[in-house]
């Protein structure tokens, strides 16, 4: 019960969330202790409250998705927003329409926030400079998934109280994950030292500039990190011929049940999901006793209701 | 500044409330005791703590974030930023008769939020709202059932509640 009527509030005043890199540890830690008020919506008897009563948030997906469009979809609608969902398919950007002409179009309805995953990075930062609505990014190309990484984070700090001194392995098809780069940023800026894992054919080319740790044996790190998130391989992303065979694959970099008996008892398993089972993880691992990847969807729908009511926050305070 | 309350006056109008609440209720219906963040949520623990011990049994106590439901959220104000906290509230208000204690009733706008937010949580037999301080310059058609101190203290004035808890001591100042 530390308040403190004198010291000085923290003050919000981002209205949009377009990646976890240009955020301080305390914009961070603001967002994770704001999610953890919205926790208990979902579990009561009325799961809904009133903030967004009247506001109208857009999902546009411009790449498929069923966890984040329906965790962002939940969040809004616990929030009393309505919610228009849009999907490339049947759009008229299948005819033609440009991205900047979609929005305006969408924002001529009068809309307030845009929930928005594009193929390319840099989207969301683009659409923001072009728009007036609030941007929440859901996941630009190969750059940030930030509520990935905040309810990465969220999930952590939630059961082992910091992130501080934490030594975190994130593992498999880094070169392509916005969710390790985005986890990258915000588990760092927290204090936890985070080691990349993988084939050198995965790991990004920025790689040395980065402020991880490169190991490329699972085996080596494994007995040493309080968490383990393991990457999903993404078949629709890779080009080329990253590695042999995905059961070379698997041998090298899978997370087994013969592996998980290296690791730390109170190991944390995570996955950002759909899972490759038996893949970049055996089955019995990502339903065992140390792997917390439904309550990372459950802090998801939390985090997002904290990220859509921050946002709105920041547009009604500058209006 | 002016101190209108001292430690000693504050203890006696937690007795005085305590009373007043036992008198209220009928002994054969449950009372369960909920404060709003933040000076009310340490009223309501010293509330229930005197309660628990003039009635013989446990009475449950929780905390009530009102943030998400106040009618302020989307007109710009400008200095002030509502921070959302958890509201923790470990037992079922359902036919309770609930006890809501703020620190100062003033416009009556967080009492109106904490009973939507209550509601939301369940359907309590009845809600009554006790308080320390009554002000006057109500701006909803809401009254306390109990108040300690009542303050005709000027529209701009700021009537401020401390409590050892939070402030290192009991007082109630007017600045």
């Amino acid at each position: 019960m530390a308040l403190k009527r004198k010291s000085k509030q923290f003050k919000w005043h981002h209205k949009h969330l377009l990646g976890l890199r240009e955020l301080s540890a305390e914009e961070i830690t603001y967002i994770l202790d704001t999610a953890k008020g919205f926790e208990q919506i979902s579990t009561r008897s009325v799961k809904k409250a009133p903030p967004l009563r009247g506001k109208v948030v857009v999902n546009l997906f411009f790449e498929d998705s069923t966890r984040t469009r329906n965790s962002f979809s939940l969040a809004a609608n616990r929030l009393s927003a309505d919610i228009i969902e849009f999907t490339k398919k049947d759009s008229s950007v299948s005819k033609g329409e440009t991205l900047l002409d979609t929005a305006r179009n969408l924002e001529a309805m009068g809309i307030d926030i845009v929930v928005i995953r594009h193929g390319a990075g840099g989207a969301p930062r683009f659409l923001s400079r072009n728009i007036n609505a609030c941007v929440v990014n859901a996941g630009d190309g190969f750059c940030e998934h930030p509520t990935q990484g905040l309810l990465d984070t969220y999930t952590i700090r939630k059961i082992k109280g910091t992130l501080e001194g934490l030594k975190i392995a994130i593992v498999g098809d880094v070169a392509h994950s916005r969710v390790a780069r985005s986890d990258m940023w915000a588990m760092t800026k927290l204090g936890a030292e985070v080691t990349f894992v993988g084939p050198p054919t995965l790991m990004p080319t920025e790689v040395s500039r980065l402020p991880v740790k490169v190991s490329y044996s699972l085996d080596e790190v494994i007995e040493k990190v309080d968490v383990i998130n393991m990457l999903r391989i993404q078949f629709e992303r890779l080009g080329g011929n990253p590695f042999p065979s995905i059961r070379e694959y698997s041998h090298y970099f899978g997370l087994t049940v013969e592996r998980m008996k290296k690791a730390k008892s109170d190991i944390l398993v995570m996955h950002p999901g759909p899972i490759n089972r038996g893949l970049e993880m055996e089955s019995e691992v990502a339903d065992g006793r140390n792997s917390v990847i439904l309550e990372q969807v459950t802090n998801g729908l939390a985090v997002r209701m904290a990220v859509l009511f921050l946002v709105n926050q920041a547009a009604a305070q500058t209006k | 500044m002016k101190i209108i309350l001292d430690s000693n006056q504050i203890e006696q109008i937690l007795g005085d409330l305590t009373s007043s609440i036992i008198t209220d209720t009928p002994p054969d219906l449950d009372i369960a005791v909920i404060g709003i963040r933040s000076r009310g949520e340490i009223l309501a623990e010293r509330l229930s703590e005197r309660l628990s011990k003039e009635l013989g049994k446990d009475i449950p106590c929780g905390t009530l974030d009102i943030t998400l439901y106040r009618d302020d959220l989307n007109s710009p104000s400008g200095n002030t930023q509502p921070h959302v906290r958890t509201t923790e509230i470990g037992f079922d208000i359902d036919d309770k008769i609930i006890i809501l204690v703020d620190d100062v009733l003033y416009t009556g706008r967080s009492a109106r939020a904490a009973m939507a937010a209550l509601i939301d949580l369940g359907r309590p037999r009845a809600i009554k709202l006790a308080v320390l301080v009554d002000r006057v310059g109500r701006e909803m058609p809401i009254h306390a059932d109990y108040a300690g101190y009542k303050s005709d203290a000027a529209p701009g004035k700021l009537v401020q509640v401390n409590l050892v808890e939070s402030d290192g001591k009991d007082e109630v100042v007017i600045e």
